[in-house]
């Protein structure tokens, strides 16, 4: 190699590199706002004949037959019994004479969609079944179980004051916000348990086709109608549940109901769903 | 002569005896199979077959069926480590399924 030769192949090589390197950092830099808008036109070009506020109801909206059954299924809602329940929980004081409405901004009302968002005074993700029972405590009262019952009655009311809002999940300038949302994104592109699922593996590769007699829901909207009555559980279901039963369901131990990393997944989730509005309570074959 | 004629045997039947094991045996094959899991455990991915498989061991092992528990504890620790594996090498895999 003559030494102009030589000269030329670094040059070349230097300036490969400065057009590489950038690229490669753009593509590992956090974008939540362009990760929403290539998540949303994922799913729109997928199935372009559902509309957009459509995917808010899972597997219903993936075909003909399945809305069909979602129209005649709304007449008479089988989670209407829990938002009687939330209603009247939530209405009723606590021993100290409080109630729900105190702990939340606009008495708890309408404010599902800006759920959950990043608390940048204690420096982490808190959901709604997170601040419900953190009220309950406030107030000397005994926490209670994150998956159903007396939860999922409240926040379906919760959901209902908010239906047909758009989500509004907000990632404030706080680098931990930014990094509780890329762990969100990383939990739910990550294959665990026996069966080697992620939860884009059901969600994302495979919504509109069956897992057994399931069709499985598209994960765009997903968040937008919880909590959910699910015939499969014979009863109403939170977030916590929804998460830790998938994980069972793929062989992996669930992790504890509220840990880090299923609110870091909640946030990622619903923030790649703003705009879509809120349908909770819904209901699930 | 006699010896001869024994390992004959054994080598015609392709088998040799094999010592039933003892509590001693289960102990360290569940030992091996725990330390496996709970690295597992602090990676945040664990397996409910893995689970399954030490609950067996114990079971086996209180029942007295000590090749059974040893069998159960050793398959719990080839579970355990797969998922060990698994955690391990999704730690930039995820990345591929990203929507982007």
């Amino acid at each position: 190699m003559t030494t102009r030769s030589a000269i030329r192949f670094a040059l070349l090589a230097l300036a490969a590199l400065a057009f590489a390197e950038p690229s490669a950092r753009a593509a590992d830099t956090p974008d939540p706002v362009a990760d929403a808008k290539a998540f949303q036109k994922f799913f729109t070009q997928k199935f372009p004949k559902v509309k957009l506020e459509d995917f808010v109801n899972g597997p219903y909206s993936m075909n003909e037959d399945m809305h069909r059954q979602w129209e005649e299924k709304e007449q008479f809602p089988p989670y209407e019994f829990a938002l009687e329940a939330g209603k009247d929980m939530f209405s009723k004081p606590f021993k100290n004479g409080k109630t729900y409405a105190d702990c939340f901004p606009n008495g708890g009302i309408g404010i599902r969609q800006n759920y959950p968002y990043f608390d940048e005074k204690e420096g982490e993700v808190v959901t709604l079944e997170l601040a419900l029972n953190r009220c309950r405590e406030a107030n000397g009262e005994a926490p209670v179980s994150y998956v159903k019952d007396e939860m999922a009655s409240l926040t379906a009311y919760m959901a209902y004051t908010s239906r047909g809002k758009p989500m509004d999940i907000k990632i404030p300038n706080d680098l931990r916000a930014l990094e509780a949302y890329e762990n969100g994104k990383r939990y739910f592109y990550t294959r665990r348990g026996q069966l080697n699922f992620s939860c884009a593996t059901c969600h994302v590769q495979s919504p509109g086709e069956r897992i057994r007699a399931e069709i499985l829901a598209p994960a765009l909207g997903i968040m937008n109608a919880m909590p959910i009555y699910r015939s499969e559980w014979s009863g109403m279901g939170t977030t916590s549940r929804r998460f830790t039963t998938c994980n069972s369901q793929i062989r992996g131990v669930p992790l504890n109901p509220q840990d880090e990393e299923y609110r870091d997944l909640e946030y990622y989730l619903s923030y790649v769903s703003n705009g879509l509005p809120i349908s909770g309570p819904g209901a699930r074959p | 002569m006699r010896a001869l004629l024994l390992i004959s045997v054994f080598l015609i039947t392709g088998s040799a005896p094999t010592l039933a094991a003892s509590e001693g045996d289960f102990k360290a094959a569940y030992a091996a199979a725990e330390i496996a899991e709970k690295d597992a455990g602090q990676l945040r991915n664990q397996w409910t077959t893995t689970e399954a498989a030490l609950a067996a061991a114990k079971k086996a092992a209180a029942s007295g069926d000590f090749d059974q528990a040893v069998a159960s504890s050793k398959e719990a620790e080839a579970l355990a480590k797969a998922s060990i594996f698994q955690a391990t090498s999704e730690k930039e895999r995820w990345k591929d399924m990203e929507i982007r």
